[in-house]
């Protein structure tokens, strides 16, 4: 049985087509994937992003607690900031990637993502010697997230805090159409954007007034599909394909998480890679040929293979087929010619510097 | 909407539609297709010459999401392929029926084109699914 957001019928409503996506039911596209991903890069988006999931930790130790559970360094966040993380196991394998807002001393947020939710609650439940609370707000929260440039403009219209002010990484309390929301400046686009949390029952509303607010500038409803495009541009990555269990984050390409001074779970493998190397890392990388690379396609060189395709579509911003993938480490300097094998048959690409796009 | 399927084309259940034309049978993806795929971004059509058997992949579409096969209509060897798509895939969107071809085959056999649906038989296939 299939878990669906608040906002189901809404999108029913709107004509989007549903899909599976980490046991929920939601939309991939209202009208198709190009229109929705260049709408959110030249003017904004609205996405329904309630499926994430979302735990309140707070206690004494709180501090402590994330700070041996999380790859980045949690005394860096005052209440109003928020921070990317990851959780790793003892073998430096990614137990998820998520987002920390410091709500107040002794009180956090976490986001984590939609598939991903029931394994990190046990994660933390087994790594919680001192008793933290650990509270499961995911049900009773939604969150929609605002991307693209005219994003401030049209909240602003609705929003009483000024949000000039608020600056990327920051998050702030205030009230939209009445109710009551956290906003913060973060995103998964590439663009300007905002990512709102507010009490599920008023999410609907919520939803309704800022697409009506928005629609004379242009913005619309955004599915998952165009969701995917724009991350994978802006080279965030996606757990389940760039990041597992048994895929570390210098092996994704995200050492720079890693706070080498603290103590934290799976240091000890993690400081080894970032000194060593690993065998294998995740690079970026465009198709020379016409044609649309997909995920687990074999990477080549000289006809050997060497690695294999961890996102890819095409582009809509750079009109052609795109993609990362892991590859063996001494093949991954851009400017690298590899073959990708599509459907039996070599297609030429060519190693490129993260990210594609950047605004 | 999709637009009508014209009567004088064949169609299977995998949405191919086919014109047979003396011994030349034109192929594509119908409009109810183009509709569910959305943004064709790409085609891979086969190369002249080659044996195309009924209902084997022949062509394949892909979409921003995902890559589907498109099926041989009829069995056949391809004597022609649409260009145009090379640079302008969106034509399949645009107009599936006509500068959205994709393959023109020699007919094998001109019984094959009978097991077809008609365009009024792949109406209420399509209304059903």
């Amino acid at each position: 049985m299939l878990k669906e957001t608040p906002l189901c019928s809404a999108h029913k409503a709107l004509g989007a087509k549903m899909v599976e996506f980490g046991g929920w039911n939601m939309p991939v596209q209202y009208t198709n994937v190009i229109d929705e991903h260049n709408t959110t890069r030249s003017k904004a988006g609205l996405f329904d992003i309630c499926h994430m999931g979302e735990f309140i930790i707070s206690g004494i130790d709180a501090k402590s607690f994330l700070q041996r559970i999380c790859l980045n360094d949690v005394e860096k966040l005052i209440p109003g900031k928020a921070q990317y993380s990851m959780l790793c196991n003892e073998n430096g394998g990614v137990v998820d990637d998520i987002f920390i807002y410091m709500l107040k001393e002794n009180e956090f947020m976490m986001v984590t993502n939609a598939g991903t939710f029931d394994k990190d609650h046990e994660w933390m439940l087994n790594h919680n010697p001192d008793g933290v609370e650990i509270k499961n707000i995911s049900e009773k929260t939604s969150k929609l997230d605002l991307q693209g440039p005219l994003s401030e403009d049209i909240l602003q219209k609705i929003c009483v805090h000024d949000l000039s002010s608020l600056k990327r990484f920051f998050w702030a309390t205030t009230t939209i159409e009445g109710v009551d929301c956290k906003v913060s400046r973060t995103g998964y686009t590439g663009e300007d954007g905002f990512e709102i949390y507010s009490d599920a029952a008023c999410v609907e509303r919520l939803w309704n007034k800022i697409l009506e607010t928005g629609k004379p500038l242009g913005l619309k409803p955004i599915g998952l599909g165009a969701r995917d495009t724009l991350r994978l541009e802006a080279c965030y990555s996606l757990y389940g394909h760039e990041l597992s269990d048994s895929i570390t984050p210098v092996e994704a390409s995200l050492g720079w998480v890693v706070r080498d001074y603290k103590d934290f779970i799976g240091k000890e493998v993690i400081l080894k890679q970032k000194k060593q190397g690993t065998k294998k890392i995740n690079v970026a990388f465009e198709m020379v040929e016409n044609a649309v690379p997909r995920e687990h396609y074999p990477v080549q060189k000289n006809g050997a293979t060497v690695g294999e395709v961890s996102s890819g579509s095409f582009s809509p911003s750079l009109r052609k087929g795109i993609g990362m993938a892991f590859i063996r480490t001494d093949l991954s300097e851009p400017g690298t010619e590899i073959n990708i094998i599509i459907r039996g048959k070599p297609y030429l690409a060519r190693i490129v510097k993260k990210p594609f796009y950047s605004r | 909407m999709a637009k009508e399927n014209p009567s004088d084309n064949r169609y299977t259940r995998e949405h191919e539609w086919v014109k047979v034309e003396g011994s030349i049978a034109t192929m594509g993806i119908t409009d109810v297709a183009q509709e569910l795929l959305t943004d064709v971004v790409f085609v891979e059509l086969p190369e002249i010459g080659k044996k195309a058997e009924q209902m084997k992949p022949l062509c394949v579409v892909e979409s921003v999401k995902s890559a589907s096969d498109v099926f041989a209509p009829v069995s056949g060897e391809v004597v022609e392929v649409n260009d145009e798509l090379k640079n302008h895939p969106e034509l399949v969107n645009q107009d599936a029926f006509n500068k959205g071809w994709m393959v023109k085959l020699k007919v094998k056999d001109k019984d094959e084109v009978n097991k077809l649906m008609t365009a009024e038989e792949y109406d209420s296939f399509t209304k059903e699914s």
